[in-house]
Order: structure tokens, then sequence, then C-alpha cells
């Protein structure tokens, strides 16, 4: 087997310098009615790598990929352009292939990498600090609640209707399992909501989302003032992390905590993983974060050097009394945002966000002009909501027999309800002429 | 000293072997790297876009955003920075990283390629189902080979790694109690030996944690587990083979004990790599179990992440898992089920529908190897660790008897007296080019070192470990301590400084730091 060094030879060396006579001596405190005397029945049995490649490109070729076609999914995944570099950069064994930096004399690139992602997430949503990531979008969400609820030391959370349902429902299953309350506002795809009135002496925050999972662009400063003077913390969600280039940045606004998803830097769709958490509080909640913290030092020499810092935090040394119980986290993945982010920079990275934005314009446009289609939204970032005169389940199927991916019918979202809504995302990926076929395609099926 | 015609040296002129200091403060191939903040240059940037399309803005009424203070590279300094910087890291396609528990076992490049297939990267997790038969069938492969491989009844792929999979256990037993209507279970046991998560994951879960004493065999003390088992333990979270590298002898009888007083079994699944293909944790009376697709199954762990946890239920725990899940239509076709009001799921983990890029990964490692081969993973991880035990302990101290399985399990006697630590021989290993064991864990012993050589390391590269560590057991009782303390010198960088860095926590780059560091200077 091509992955296994071992030669008979070696191993009958070895088993006599271990003295025993066989491998299966080895395995002589497994209980024997456990015991397997051979291979396990029902699976394949070692393929070269050719069969493997053709095995899983048959699979593969069974989905269609998003940029063969036109495409205007988002509602938390986005379809961005990546550059090559960063794949390139990622797949660097040195990165690829270690593990979390435990050993820092010998880890320094990936913690200097950390340490500029934490910086470019603080820069980013405006807000002082940074962890070295979470798992995606949702479960910094969740988190976020749950530190609020450290925090502040009471223990409801209020929901915005505007907020992913992914996002809500990891958070409302963490609340239930770890006892918490929340107040789930209602979806409210045109209107405004009323969080306020819901904020009471026992709130430890409200969670929110700019844009909103509707693609509504929000401003949160006159709602972070209320929460504070209530004593409880504003929570902050992006799900576009592009958006960050145009818009006010939730720290602006506010914010006590941002949990926002990342993929759109850097990350390919990966049919919705691995993504990429990010985290970021002002900095008196430091310590109450969840996560690894990348810090810098000195080294025995007095040059910079970088460390994980704050572990007192984690489960590693604080077992049950840890502020999470992560421990592998997105670290490729924080990687490759970092990398993207590093090619735009300042310029880059505005002029993308205004490129998408300026996108989801004209696609608007092109489909308000179709017959019996009605734009919900005042404002948006690139995403937006559209009315539709049937289920928009069933156009989403009907566009895609026509080769368009027209978008995400809120009630696969919602579960229901909502039938007629379909958001609709546009990106730099999107030419004008995918945008005509979407809007000649809907004309057809409606 | 040898020339050739145009006087250029061919030999070597000087025996001088100090190393120098040198103006740049590089040192060969290892360069100094500053942070990408500090290579900023105003306009500069590393894309070419098109020109931004002329649209009313339709943004509403927001504050234009000010600047973000990005730097600006173009892609050649990007490219050369993370390069750099990635030669400042030590990885498993460089040497032997014997990270106990950790499993650094070959990342196979194929699992990459299928990954990146555009049939299974490019596809949006919210495609109408149609349109992503292959993704979800893959799911559904990937689930049957996790299900036949531990003999489990259902699976879920949902969590993202590790400890989030042990969430989604504790979730689910947690599930199955309500169910019954016994809401009076309010503890989870957990052996000392247990790794951080566990105790975390149960108190994040609600739960008070009850420590289980080990014995001096390293396994758990059952007549203590019986003591504490009661009407007030939901379940034991048991990880087989512990962290102590060992087999727990007497699992199915723990198994038992713990049934009977009505509770469930979670087992940390993440040493699986020992025994896949060999046992079943089905036939071992586990309840529920995680698996990590980055340690068993080869998916790389990228400097931290990205994992994937998938759970697997027995038949008891089987109706409460989270969504979403895939489900087979008689028709053949393949289907999402999303919500949780659908069925007896207990609630979603995140969001989407689980680490997709690791499953494709995973599933292009387990067809690789196949059902024979996994057993030889298993063999050869348990014959790996066996050797180096049986090679280095006349100068080290093993904590328990053998055999061990996939790792092997010292501590610090052998140091005792020498003013050397565990810490400093880490250091030590550094500079002879190994990655350090996992050390101070388990925390059941002094100053552990805990070794786990996995499969995919030759003899030659064993042979090559012992040889360095054994020399650096024998020069820590020949009392060279100074040496030990001054270790690592041939890094890129030295011994950090942990402490300062906790106490003064500098966690960003900013300009005022910068500014206040020149002050101060
Ligand atoms: C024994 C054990 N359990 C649980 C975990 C947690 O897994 P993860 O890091 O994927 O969350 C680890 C690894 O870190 C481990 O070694």
């Amino acid at each position: 087997m091509r992955y296994l060094p071992l030669t008979e030879a070696d191993r009958r060396s070895m088993l006599e310098a271990i003295g025993v006579p066989s491998v299966d001596e080895l395995f002589r405190d497994v209980p024997e009615a456990a015991r397997l005397s051979g291979p396990i029945e029902g699976l394949s049995n070692h393929m070269g790598e050719l069969e493997v490649d053709r095995a899983l490109s048959a699979m593969a070729g069974k989905n269609l990929p998003a940029g063969s076609v036109p495409s205007f999914l988002g509602a938390g995944a986005y379809r961005h352009h990546i550059p090559a570099t960063v794949d390139h950069l990622v797949q660097r064994g040195e990165f690829l292939t270690a593990y979390t930096p435990y050993q820092p004399e010998v880890s320094q690139g990936t913690l200097q990498v950390l340490f500029e992602f934490q910086t470019q997430v603080s820069l980013l949503t405006g807000m002082d600090v940074a962890n070295a990531s979470m798992y995606d979008g949702a479960t910094a969400c969740a988190e976020a609640v749950m530190m609020a609820n450290r925090v502040t030391r009471r223990k409801k959370a209020v929901l915005s209707g505007g907020l992913h349902p992914h996002y809500r429902d990891t958070t409302t299953t963490d609340a239930r399992f770890i006892g918490f309350e929340t107040v789930v506002m209602p979806p409210a795809p045109t209107g405004g909501e009323d969080l306020l009135a819901e904020v009471d002496g026992d709130t430890s925050c409200v969670v929110v989302q700019n844009p909103d999972v509707f693609g509504h662009v929000r401003d949160y400063t006159e709602l972070g003032k209320a929460c504070q003077a209530k004593g409880a913390l504003l929570i902050v969600v992006v799900t576009e992390a592009v958006s960050l280039g145009l818009l006010t940045p939730p720290g602006e606004m506010g914010a006590d905590i941002v949990a926002a998803e990342g993929q759109s830097l850097g990350n390919a769709l990966n049919f919705g993983g691995p993504y990429v958490g990010l985290f970021a509080v002002k900095e008196k909640l430091v310590r109450q974060m969840p996560g690894r913290l990348c810090g810098q030092t000195v080294d025995a020499d007095g040059r910079r050097g970088f460390v994980l810092t704050l572990s007192t935090r984690e489960q590693h040394i604080r077992r049950e009394k840890a502020t999470s119980n992560i421990c592998t986290n997105s670290g490729l993945c924080a990687l490759a945002f970092s990398i993207h982010l590093s090619l735009l920079g300042e310029e880059g990275f505005t002029r993308l966000a205004e490129i998408n934005h300026a996108k989801a314009v004209q696609l608007a446009d092109k489909l308000a002009a179709v017959k019996g289609v009605e734009i919900v939204n005042g404002s948006f970032f690139n995403e937006f909501t559209v009315k539709l005169p049937k289920p928009a389940a069933d156009v989403v199927e009907a566009l895609a027999r026509r080769g368009v991916l027209g978008g995400v019918p809120a009630s696969r979202l919602f579960g229901g309800g909502l039938d007629d809504l379909l958001i609709v995302a546009a990106t730099e990926t999107n030419t004008e002429s995918d945008m005509d076929a979407f809007a000649t395609a809907l004309a057809e099926v409606l | 000293m040898s020339m050739n015609n145009q006087g250029r040296p061919t030999g070597i002129q000087s025996a001088d072997s100090a190393v120098p200091e040198t103006v740049t403060g590089n040192r060969g191939l290892q360069i100094e790297e500053p942070l990408i903040f500090e290579q900023d240059s105003a306009g500069r940037c590393g894309v070419d876009l098109p020109e931004v399309p002329a649209v009313a803005s339709r943004l509403g009424a927001v504050k234009p955003r000010g600047r973000i203070g990005l730097p600006g590279l173009a892609e050649p300094q990007v490219v050369r920075h993370y390069t750099r910087l990635s030669q400042k890291n030590y990885a498993i396609d460089s040497g032997l990283y014997p990270l106990g528990s950790c499993t650094m076992k070959h990342n196979p490049r194929l699992n990459e390629k299928m990954a990146r297939l555009p049939g299974f990267a490019d596809v949006h997790p919210l495609q109408p189902e149609s349109t992503v038969q292959g993704a979800l069938e893959l799911m559904s492969e990937l689930g049957r080979w996790l299900a036949t491989l531990t003999g489990m009844a259902a699976v879920t792929l949902a969590p993202a790694a590790g400890a989030h999979g042990e969430m989604c256990g504790i979730m689910a037993i947690r599930s199955a109690h309500d169910a019954k209507g016994d809401k009076g279970r309010t503890k989870i046991l957990v052996p000392e030996s247990a790794h951080g998560t566990n105790p975390a994951t149960a108190a994040a879960c609600g739960y008070a944690v009850e420590a289980i004493p080990a014995t001096e065999d390293g396994r758990v003390d059952l007549e203590a587990l019986k003591a504490k088992l009661g009407p007030d333990v939901a379940g034991l979270m048991l990880t087989n083979p512990n962290t102590c590298g060992l087999f727990e002898r007497d699992i199915i009888t723990i198994a038992e004990a713990v049934h009977a007083a009505g509770a469930y079994f979670y087992c940390d699944g993440a040493n699986f790599n020992a025994i896949v293909g060999r046992v079943r944790p089905a036939d071992l009376g586990i309840d529920v179990m995680h698996i990590n697709l980055h340690k068993t199954f080869s998916t790389p762990h990228g400097g931290g992440g990205p994992g994937s946890g998938p759970v697997v239920f027995a038949e008891s725990l089987a109706p409460y898992v989270p969504v979403p899940y895939v489900v087979q239509d008689k028709d053949g076709a393949f289907r999402l089920v999303e919500q949780a009001g659908d069925g007896p799921a207990f609630g979603r983990m995140k969001a989407f529908h689980g680490q997709m890029g690791m499953f494709v990964r995973a599933l292009a490692y387990m067809m690789s190897h196949g059902a024979d081969g996994l057993r030889q993973v298993a063999n050869d991880a348990v014959l790996n660790a066996n050797y180096l035990l049986a090679r280095l302990q006349d100068v080290m101290t093993p904590s328990f008897e053998g055999p061990c399985m996939h790792e092997c399990l010292f501590d610090d006697r052998f140091l005792k007296g020498t003013g050397v630590t565990t810490l400093d021989i880490a250091k030590a290993l550094i500079d002879e080019g190994f990655h350090p064991m996992t050390m101070y864990f388990p925390l059941v012993v002094h100053g552990a070192l805990l070794i786990e050589p996995t499969e995919t390391e030759s003899k030659a590269s064993l042979d090559q470990f012992v040889t360095a560590l054994r020399a650096l057991a024998e020069r820590a009782k020949s009392g060279d301590v100074a040496y030990f303390q001054g270790a690592p010198r041939l890094t890129p960088r030295r011994r950090l400084d942990e402490t300062a860095a906790a106490r003064k926590p500098v966690l960003r780059w900013s300009p005022v730091v910068e500014q206040e560091k020149v002050a101060a200077e």
C-alpha cells in the first residue's frame, strides 16, 4: 500500500525487537469477543490512485458546479473569484500539514499568519481584537451568545428575525441544551422589528445581522446605544465579509461582539464547508473569548516572535471551566482568507465591495423588469429578496432545468412559510449575460 | 587552495564554523519576514479588478466606510511573504511529528486533488437537490463506511471537529433521557486522563463533571466508576484506546455497568486509528462515538484546522441526530432533511451540511486503503508505537506496562534529579530536527511525554528518532542542564516568553503599538 512504508522484513524485525511473535499479540488487551479476524465485510478493498480518482470524479460529475452556469446563490455562502495564488500558497505542505502551533519555535509561520489574520479581522469589523477563528459563522454566533451570557451573568438572548435561520437554529439548539432562553423574532422580510421591546433586565444580548438574511442593509447604532443603556450586549452577525468593504463596520455601530462568516474571502463554496468563523470583540471582553489567540512576544534573544496566549481560557488548561470546548478551529481557511485579503489590500477590497454592490444593482434592475417580479428591498449590498407570483422552490427547480441557479428560496431556509420569496445574490463573478440569462429564464418559468 | 582557470575557488576555504551575525538578520535559508502590515505602500494592489459599473447606490442611508487600514502589496510580494512564513513551520511533509493524541500521519495529495474537483468544491450548499446528487451520494457513502467500520446504526456528518462531535453526542444523550422523561440525570462521568474537550463539552451542555480516577495500570478504576454510577448520571465519556495509549481492557464490563445504571456510554473516538478494521466500537457496547476525520482518516490539520467530527450512534440513540442528514428515496434519489421539525432530530450544529471538503478527502483515503488496508493501518500504527516503546524503555520511564496501542506514554521519572524537564527534552528534540511529542498530557502522570509515530513512518525514521532521544536522555542524565535550557538554538526563534505574552497581551498589529515601541527605545 502506497501510504505504508513498513516492509514485511521491517515488521518481522520490529516484532522481534518488541519480543512478540505477531502483531495480534499487541492487541491482546482487546476483549476476545470483540476481535475481528479479518477485513470488515461490505466495503471495497484497497484501490490505486487511478481507481479512486475515477470513482470520485464520477460522483463529482453528477453535480452541477456553480461556476459552469449563471449562478446567483448566497444566503450565507458566496461565490467569489479566488486568485490562483491563494490555493497555491495554502497547499504548501508547511502550512497544510502542520498541527496547531503548540511548539512556537517551529511554528512561527502559522503563528505570524494568525497574528496578521487577527489584525485583519479586527480592522474589517472595526473591533479591538479578534481570535484565531471558529468553525463557521453560525457556531461563532452561538458562541457569542454564550459569551454574552457569561459577561452579563444574564440568560436571555433576543434574536432578530433577520438572522440567518441556520445561525438562529445553531444558537437555539445550544440554548436548549445549555439552558438559556432565546426570544426569536419572526422574519420580517419587508419591514423592521422592535427588538428593544424584548430587552429587559434578564437580557444578555441582542443578535442582529447586517446585511440581514433578506439582504437589507441596517444601521444598528441606535440599537447599540439602547442595549448599552439596558446592560445588554449587541452582537452583530455578518455572513458576507465582502460587505465590510463598503458598509459601516459593526464596531462603529457599537457592537460588543461580531460573529461573522469569512468564506467569501479565499474559500470555495465547498457545498457548505469547511468555512471560517470570525470572532471579534471589544478590548475589555478579551478574557471571556472562546477559541485560540495568538499574541506577540520576544524570544530568548529579544527578537519579536509569536505564541498562543491567554490559554487559561481554554479547554486544555481549564477543562470544565473553559470558556468554550473548541479545540481544532479553521486554521487553513483563515490562512486562505488572510492571503486573499493581502492580495486585495485596501484598494482591492474596497473596489471588490463596490463591484459587488453594482452587480447587484444591475441584477435588481433586470429582474424588476420581469413581469410579476417585485424587489422587496429598500436597501441592499450584493443580495436582495424578490417576491414571485409562484412558490420560489418550484421556480428554482424550473430555473435549474434551464441551466440557471437562480437563488435560494426563503422557504428552504425558514422551513415553510415565505413561499413566494427568493433570495438572490450577485458577485463580481456574474457577467451581464449571466444576468440576462437569469432574467430571460425567470420570465419563461413564471 | 584549489582554483579554476578564472580564479574562482573550488575548495572549502575556511574551517571557521561559528554562526555569524549577519547584517540583515537573515541566516541563509532562514529569512526574517516583517508583518504584512509593515510592507504597505498606499495604492499598490495584488489583484486587477475591472472598473466599477456606474450605478446609483442602493446601500440606503449608511455612512460611507472610512479607511480600513489594509496594507497594499503586489502579488509577488504576497507570494514571497507567505512562502517565507511557511518556511518557519515544521510539518508532517517535512518530518516525524509524533504528537501523541493528534495523529499526525501522512496527508495524501490525491485527497487534495479530489476535494478540489469543481463538482465538489464549486457547489453551493443551497443549490436545488437535483443539481447536487453526487455530493449527497458522497455523504451517504462516507456515512456507510463510517457506520460499517464502527458497526453502528446511524451516523451524522454535521459536526465540524472532534469537540463539536462530543457536543453532538452529549446532546443526543440528553435528548434520549428527555424523551424518556428522565430529568434527574445531572452528571457526566469523565476519567482524569480525558482530553480537555471532554469535561469542557459536558460542562458546556449543562452537566456537572465528575472525575473517575485511573488505576495503577493506566485504565479506568472500575470499582470507582461503579461507585459513582447512579440515577443522577447521564453518561460516561471514555476515550478508547485511552489517552495513555492503552486499550481499556474492561470496556465491555464498563458498558454493562453504565447501561445497568440507565446511563449512556459516550466514547471519544479520537484514537480510533489504533483499532480501525480490527475492532468495531459497537461490539464494545458503545452507544455513541465521534470520529476525527482529521486524525484517523488523514485529512490535513492545516495549522489548527479545519477538521470534521462525524458521530456514530448505536440503535439506542439513533433517532437523536441533528439536521441535516441525507436520505435516499425509493427511486434512488438523495434528499437532504434540513429542518429539525421534520423528525426526531434534536436541532442543528452549524450552518449548512458539514465539512464537505473533509468528507471528500476522508473517503478518498478510505477507498485507497480499503477494508483490508485500514486493518493494516491499525496494525502498523500499533507496531510502530510498540517498537518505540521497546527501544526507549531502558533509558526513559514508561508510565505503564505494555503493550501500548498507537502511542506510548513516558513520564519524567527518568529526569529526576537531573534538573532537566520534559519541556527541555522537547526543545532539544527540535534542534535534532524532530517535532516534539505531546508534553504534559495526559494529566495522570508527571511530566508526560506522549509519543504517537503513526503508521506512515518508516523504520529508518523511527530508528533515527530513537537514536536522538536516547542520546538526549543520556545527556540529561550526565547533568548537562545548560545544554537543555538553552535549546532550541537552531530554529527561526529560540524559546519565546509566554509569560510576557499573557501579562500584557498584544493580539494585533497596530501603528500605535509600533510607535510606542520606537518611543520606548
Ligand atoms: C483524545 C482527544 N479527544 C478530543 C479531541 C478534540 O478534537 P478536535 O480538536 O477535533 O476538536 C482531541 C484532539 O485534539 C483528542 O486528542
